[in-house]
């Protein structure tokens, strides 16, 4: 254990529930009179009866008890987070200082056109900045996440479609991508059809071409996919798709590999989404709100959600005057707060800066796996864009899987990479180290991951018990799972 | 690894017993075990109709959301309903109680293009040296 970075935080004891501690009686208030008078001015069906088993504490344990479990906390502002696919890169806090600044801050939604002219400034600039990074003619800011846009953008091509005669019937997908998908395919009444990746992890043009009809309405990819390579035979792809009237429809999500060095509109994609909290650095997951704005090529632009930002006589105005539009997608205008923090990203990076962070992305997720490939086996040899992945091939003839490995990381002080996604690799550790990460926090890090392959060999038991160091041991997932207990229940008596 | 006689497997890892013109069809031990613990199973509905190699329903382990596939095509007359309340039947009795739908069989030529207890026992072991040789690399 002496190669641990980070041992057990031995001056936190064991996190207690707040319903197991205090004691009966002790309170951080009290009435002036005696407690348990109740006031007959209070309506008796307003007054709340006893609960058993709720806990009794003083001030201090209760401020105590939240700084605690405040402390438990996981976040890129304090360690690395390697989680493939989700770009937990660091968020610059130049966007915040911008998006705090009053003027955009206290905006009120419904104020009038002449007060949020240079809020609409922004916007449009956004909106331009964003098509011209993906080569897009244009760009919806409102969907409110990544699989919001794919269900806007599905919406365009069923009414591009339908307005051409037929909206047709399937979506053809390759099995590596995102879950969103296919979800967002069905939500918008189309059929999904798988496409196989081949060995080298990419899908091929004669593979397309097999599936291709004029039932298709068009192609959901991701580029680079989910195993961080790129799609080679895109273009190619694109043509047999078009050739047959369908549409290329690209998930961004991994737009962060390209910027600045290949736009996704000179490969053939007609339309996209971007994720501007993976790729522009705004606020993720629980810290979000999210925004996934949609580019379009020209030939889509009727079909925009409304309403869409217009230069007018007397500056912008907002027109709900497209009759070919798929209608309102979001309340006001999006989450416009998040809005102003890619904007802040883009113009503080620049485009140099910008290509810069792509360079860097692939630099640093091709350097963790040139380190880590003698130790982990690499399904794919294609070298990667801005993310690798891993299995467990080489632990499992000593016991150790996936999961294992990645409880154990937490005993190093890492945070685990994504696990057994992308799906059709077995026992996938997907690795996305961004380009904010230090070469001597990618360095610790691969060690780790070094010394855990040596104790998978050595020491199988002490990987398939981890963690050892944290709050609580390995969690029964599976009993979670099944036997769904949501809230603490202080009727019954050990809450269980 | 357990391939009982009387079963026909598919590609896909399910298994079929026939019984005049309905199929009982179920996922195999060695389905079981790469799912890991199932969690959650999501089955048709009886009178839903089902076509070969289209999914009709969906298993969740721990790992992630496997879609099952139909290995012939029918119309489903029976599901098993005890699943849902204990999905770990699965794990623990895949070939009895883990039983997942009863179909009534559309096209008998189908059960053709499924593989017998040998074949199936083969095909797993070509998978996994196919596994082995990609380890050089």
């Amino acid at each position: 254990m002496s190669e641990c970075f980070q041992k057990s935080k031995g001056q936190l004891p064991t996190p207690q529930l707040i319903f197991e501690t205090g004691s009966a009686g002790r309170s951080g208030f009290f009435w002036p009179d005696n407690p348990k008078t109740k006031p007959e001015w209070i309506p008796a069906r307003f007054l709340r009866d006893d609960i058993p088993g709720f806990p009794e504490l003083g001030e201090l344990e209760v401020m105590r008890h939240f700084t605690r479990l405040s402390h438990l906390n996981y976040s890129i502002e304090g360690q690395f987070y390697p989680l493939g696919s989700c770009t937990m890169k660091y968020n610059p806090k130049i966007n915040e200082v911008v998006a705090r600044l009053t003027g955009l801050s206290l905006l009120h939604p419904l104020a009038p056109l002449p007060l949020i002219q240079g809020a609409l400034e922004l916007l449009r600039g956004l909106e331009r900045m964003l098509a011209e990074i993906c080569g897009m003619d244009h760009v919806t800011l409102q969907p409110a996440a990544g699989a919001q846009g794919e269900m806007t953008g599905l919406m365009m091509v069923r009414a591009y479609l339908s307005a051409r005669g037929n909206p047709r019937r399937k979506i053809l997908i390759p099995d590596t991508a995102h879950g969103t998908n296919p979800a967002s395919s069905t939500l918008c009444s189309y059929e999904v059809v798988q496409v196989p990746s081949n060995d080298r992890g990419i899908i091929e043009a004669k593979k397309v071409k097999e599936v291709m009809d004029e039932e298709v309405a068009g192609l959901m990819i991701t580029n680079p996919n989910t195993f961080g390579i790129f799609e080679q035979d895109i273009q190619a792809i694109a043509e047999i798709i078009h050739e047959k009237g369908g549409l290329i429809y690209m998930d961004g999500a991994n737009l962060n590999a390209l910027m600045g060095i290949a736009k996704p509109g000179d490969m053939g994609v007609d339309l996209l989404h971007m994720n501007l909290h993976k790729t522009f650095s705004t606020p993720h997951g629980g810290g979000g709100p999210g925004a996934g704005p949609v580019g379009v090529k020209g030939f889509l632009q009727d079909y925009l959600p409304v309403p869409r930002i217009i230069q007018g006589a007397e500056g912008y105005e907002l027109s709900e005057d497209f009759p070919k539009s798929v209608g309102r997608v979001r309340s006001f205008f999006g989450n416009f707060g998040i809005l102003v923090r890619a904007y802040s990203y883009i113009i503080s990076l620049g485009s140099d800066g910008l290509e810069e962070a792509s360079r860097m992305a692939l630099l640093n997720a091709n350097y963790v796996r040139s380190r880590l490939k003698e130790h982990y086996h690499v399904p794919y040899s294609e070298p990667c864009l801005h993310e690798c992945v891993f299995t467990d091939r080489l632990q499992q003839k000593h016991g150790v899987h996936t999961i294992d490995i990645a409880k154990r990381l937490l005993d190093y002080g890492f945070h685990p990479p994504t696990i057994y996604f992308p799906l059709v690799v077995s026992g996938a550790i997907m690795i996305e180290p961004t380009e904010t990460e230090s070469p001597e926090t990618l360095d610790a890090f691969i060690d780790a991951l070094i010394s855990i392959a040596r104790e998978a060999k050595e020491s199988p038991s002490l990987v398939k018990s981890a963690p050892h160091t944290t709050p609580v041991g390995r969690l029964d997932e599976t009993r979670a799972a099944r036997n769904l207990i949501l809230r603490w229940n202080p009727s019954k008596e050990d809450g269980k | 690894m357990d391939f009982p006689e009387g079963l026909k497997y598919s590609k896909e890892h399910e298994w079929v017993l026939v019984e005049d013109d309905v199929a009982i069809i179920g996922i195999t031990e060695f389905a079981q075990g790469e799912l890991g613990d199932i969690v959650f199973v999501e089955l048709p509905e009886v009178g839903e109709k089902i076509s070969k190699d289209d999914p009709f329903g969906s298993l969740e382990s721990v790992k992630a959301v496997s879609d099952i596939f139909a290995p012939i095509s029918g119309t489903v007359v029976e599901i098993n309903d005890a699943l849902p309340d204990s999905p770990e039947t699965i794990n623990e009795d895949p070939y009895g109680d883990g039983w997942m739908i009863k179909v009534q069989m559309t096209d008998m030529n189908e059960l053709k293009d499924l593989m017998s207890p040998e074949d199936y026992a083969e095909f797993i072991k070509q998978q996994n040296e196919e596994e082995d040789e990609d380890e050089g690399d």
